[in-house]
């Protein structure tokens, strides 16, 4: 692929064409499709491998899942997507990222961040700290509206603020447009990151580990108005989460790494059905249940871990809604 | 003797913040059994922490109510002795470490405190500790940065036994860990409890590990209690709307535990609505 | 690239830091050794050959009284070393413990102390030494006191400010639970949190202290003739420029190595220490 569109025109197909069924069929072009990725980090004496050729893909309005335990590299695949992890000095990174049809590999610091936060957006673990605290809500909505329009008028802004925020069901946008952010709740915030992430209407938002400084209510909140709100604008997500049971209710489709390799991969239905590979068995049979029976046995890990991945078949009927 | 170990007599707390007054623990009276695992479910801000704080005494309660520590009032400051009585491990086992001292470092600094056993054998007592937790002796010289989440926060355990306090305050011990080492810490702290009759004072958010590992569950709400009871039973007829709340929003894989939390949500249905989510 | 680029520049700039304290520090220590003329430290007079330029064997010229300018930049570095070690190992303690206690304690402490601390910072430095220099005799213990004085409040803001994040994490509670002292907490457990920017504030501050030292002298309220001392020997020299230059560009020069070199340290300092925590 020639990177011969790194500039501005980023291949837009905003809410242009019909891509209902795209989740299943997969016949259109993926939004993200990653190809062997590898990562090594360059250290002091010797370099660490993290990433052992990681291949995954989102179509267009599906909802992928990345789950896996700490330091297994989830949090460096999303930064190795929105191109981030390029700039580390340390990072040796290989393999192809096509993001709606395009090869990002070859492509320039500058047009990356014209992508980010425009095409391509990220939600953090902790609202608070993602936010600056010495600007109100409105001004930094401005300041994401101006990534993809430079010249758009802070009262156009504004509107289309409010309008978003209402859809994140905060019932009094204004007030909220005016504020600053330590003088919202935590979980206010985190509904209003999800609007910021979303205001570009962009292709594929990347959620690393959401809510999980929230508590629970929060948390079902959060996700269930983040799933409407990409269902209504037809965004794809990748959803990065350790948590099994918020991979399960959100995700129509889950891959599980475990230590820089993809180990299953497949529809959520059937993951959570029939998990076949040992460490996601080990990683279903270690969550305490709600319906009792004591904390979980959980054993040492294990070489078959490292096994092959796993591969289920695509579901034929569409995953209904919960 | 009762069987009760602590006791809180209409106990609160009150923050100023400018003109504005928040009372984060609000007239709670409840008892702690000695040997139980009291869990203390809430979301977030409904005074949980707060609450832990006046009953280690780092944060003075409002005039009023009192805290009994085996029929004895505990004064707001603390003698040696009470602070030796009851011990902490907290959420973030990265912050709860200092980062520059070793962790043989921080587990020591208990005994010293308290006086436990002779100067010579400390450092055997420290290496013993660390077996307990499930880690090598030899950890001892190592810093907190050297250590996997998991493994700090069986140190900030270990810390927490040097102390030979009978009461333990946990504040989400176990949520800033993945399933599989959560679970870990969880059985370890089942086993400890067990070994050493240990009384536990079980804060979380989390219902799943409330279900497996508390004996009663104290459910709060802005800073009052709402509802109290057996774990069993509190999740088989779930009454105040906020334990409801709280049991429904819980993230299940099973289908049993599905159907389970169904049947909940029956039970919430209405107030669903009324905190504006959508079905 | 860039970054590749900046990282390179930024540790050639600290290889040069290096290079540049070392030959400070070797110059004062080993002044005696190196120096051609080691009674010129003192009230030595040479009529013969007074006020020369740059030559044989007076490589940086002679000053007005015919004593070897090298030799006296030499000692002089051994004067601003050693005054610049004294004040920093007054000030930085005096700072230290008052930041620890105004941070780590509410209420009363904190507000004395960090008020105390506002008022020292609100005068400029150079005028409190000056004011304090008035009214003592102008001695080079008096000198070392006064700019002690001015200094340890930026020692305690950066502790304090370092206490205040601290006293925060987890750790601190821990410790308090347990029922420690406030002394353990303070000086155990917060201090080796701090220790990294007070050595890097202190690398820093030697460039500092020794430029505002040589201020002072240049006003004539520092060090007195006939201790060598590299503000009075730019405040002599500068009577005479731009025909006699070497009495000032060579002192002024060995001041630039100083703070030039030390600042470099410190940058290096902080981005060491920095990025370790
Ligand atoms: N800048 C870096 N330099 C060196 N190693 C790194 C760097 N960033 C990440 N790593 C290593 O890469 C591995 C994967 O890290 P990553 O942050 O992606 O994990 P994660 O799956 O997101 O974990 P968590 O659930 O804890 O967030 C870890 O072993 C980590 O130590
Ligand atoms: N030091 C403080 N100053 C002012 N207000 C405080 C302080 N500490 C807590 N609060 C307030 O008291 C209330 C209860 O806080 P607390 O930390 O006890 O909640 P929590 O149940 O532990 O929540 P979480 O689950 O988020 O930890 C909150 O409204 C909080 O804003
Ligand atoms: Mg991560
Ligand atoms: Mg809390």
């Amino acid at each position: 692929m020639t990177p011969d569109v790194t500039d501005g025109a980023v291949t837009g197909m905003a809410g242009t064409g019909d891509r209902n069924g795209a989740r299943e069929t997969g016949k259109s072009i993926d939004t993200l499709a990653i190809r062997d990725l590898r990562l090594r980090f360059r250290g002091y004496t010797e370099t660490t491998t993290v990433l052992h050729g990681i291949s995954m893909r989102v179509a267009p309005e599906q909802r992928v899942a990345l789950v896996g335990e700490s330091g297994s590299g989830k949090t460096v695949i999303a930064r190795a997507i929105l191109g981030l992890l390029q700039l580390l000095p340390g990072a040796i990174v290989n393999g192809d990222i096509d993001f709606e049809g395009q090869d990002l590999t070859g492509l320039t610091t500058r047009a990356w961040r014209r992508l980010r936060g425009v095409r391509m957006s990220m939600i953090f673990q902790d609202p608070t700290s993602s936010l600056n605290p010495v600007f109100t809500i409105g001004e930094q909505f401005h300041e994401v509206h101006r990534r993809a329009d430079p010249a758009i008028r802070r009262s156009v802004s504004g509107d289309r603020a409010a309008a978003i925020l209402e859809e994140v069901s905060i019932t009094e946008p204004d007030r909220v447009l005016e504020s600053y952010p330590f003088q919202l709740s935590g979980g206010m915030n985190q509904r209003v990151m999800i609007a910021m992430a979303m205001a570009n209407e962009p292709a594929l938002l990347i959620a690393d580990e959401p809510g999980t400084a929230l508590d629970v209510t929060v948390q079902d909140q959060t996700l269930r108005l983040m799933r409407r709100l990409v269902d209504s604008h037809r965004t794809s997500v990748l959803f990065i989460s350790h948590n099994l049971g918020v991979v399960r209710e959100f995700a129509d489709r889950v891959y599980v790494i475990y230590q820089g390799r993809i180990v299953e991969e497949g529809p959520s239905a059937a993951i959570f059905r029939d998990p076949r590979h040992a460490y996601t068995q080990a990683l279903m049979a270690a969550a305490p249940r709600i319906t009792g029976g004591g904390i979980p046995d959980v054993s040492e890990d294990e070489p078959a871990f490292l096994a092959p991945r796993e591969v289920h078949p695509p579901e034929p009927t569409p995953t209904g809604d919960g | 003797m009762t069987d009760r170990l602590l006791e809180l007599r209409s106990v609160s707390r009150t923050f100023h913040l400018g003109t504005r007054q928040v009372r984060a623990v609000n007239a709670v009276t409840a008892d702690v059994r000695r040997g139980e695992c009291l869990a203390v479910v809430g979301e977030s801000g409904s005074g949980k922490s707060t609450l832990a704080n006046l009953i280690l005494g780092v944060l003075p309660p409002d005039p009023g109510g009192e805290i009994r520590l085996e029929g004895e009032i505990l004064p707001h400051r603390r003698q040696r002795r009470h602070r030796q009585a009851i011990q902490l491990v907290q959420q973030n086992p990265l912050s709860s470490l200092n980062p520059k001292r070793s962790i043989g470092a921080s587990i020591r600094l208990a005994l010293d405190v308290h006086g436990i056993g002779d100067r010579q054998d400390r450092p055997a007592r420290v290496g013993a500790l660390l077996e307990e937790v499930g880690l090598p002796a030899d950890f001892a010289t190592r810093p907190p940065a050297a250590l996997s989440g998991g493994q700090r926060q069986r140190v900030a355990i270990a810390r927490a036994l040097a102390c030979e306090s009978g009461l333990v305050v946990l504040d989400e011990p176990t949520s800033a860990l993945d399933v599989r080492v959560q679970s870990r810490v969880l059985a370890l702290l089942a086993q400890l409890r067990a070994q050493r009759g240990l009384t536990y004072v079980f804060i979380t958010h989390d219902l799943s590990v409330v279900r497996n590992i508390a004996d009663r569950i104290l459910v709060i709400e802005a800073g009052r209690v709402v509802e109290v009871g057996d774990t069993v039973n509190l999740f088989e007829s779930p009454r105040h709307p906020c334990t409801r709340r709280l049991i429904s929003a819980v993230p299940v894989i099973g289908a049993e535990e599905v159907a389970f939390r169904e049947r909940v949500r029956g039970l919430a249905e209405g107030l669903q609505e009324a905190a504006g989510g959508t079905g | 690239m860039k970054r590749a680029l900046a990282i390179i520049r930024s540790s050639v700039l600290s290889m040069i830091g290096v290079a540049l304290v070392l030959l400070v520090v070797l110059s004062a220590i080993f002044a005696g050794v190196v120096a051609p003329f080691p009674d010129h430290r003192g009230a030595v007079v040479d009529f013969t050959n007074f006020n020369q330029p740059p030559h044989w064997p007076n490589i940086m010229g002679t000053d007005l009284v015919g004593r070897d300018l090298f030799s006296r930049i030499l000692y002089a570095y051994r004067t601003s070393l050693v005054l610049a070690v004294v004040v920093l190992v007054l000030a930085m303690p005096t700072g230290v413990i008052v930041g620890l206690v105004a941070g780590y304690f509410d209420g009363f402490r904190r507000h004395a102390l960090m008020r105390l601390t506002d008022v020292f910072l609100s005068i400029p430095p150079l005028v409190l030494a000056m004011s304090i220099m008035g009214v003592l005799e102008p001695t080079l213990l008096n000198g070392m006191m006064a700019v002690t004085v001015m200094w340890w409040p930026w020692y305690a803001r950066l502790v304090y400010n370092i206490t205040l994040a601290e006293r925060e994490e987890g750790y601190v509670l821990a410790a308090e639970v347990i029922g420690a002292s406030s002394l353990h907490v303070m000086f155990r457990e917060i201090l080796p949190n701090c220790i990294p920017a007070v050595l890097t504030k202190m690398a820093l501050d030697i460039g500092f202290v020794i430029l505002i030292a040589s201020s002072l002298s240049f006003l004539g309220l520092g060090v007195q003739p006939p201790t060598p001392d590299l503000g009075s020997m730019v405040a002599e020299g500068a009577n005479y420029l731009p025909d006699s230059w070497w009495l000032t560009v060579f002192p002024g020069l060995a001041i630039l190595v100083a703070v030039f070199g030390f600042n470099l340290l410190g940058d290096a300092l902080r981005d060491i220490l920095g990025s370790d925590q």
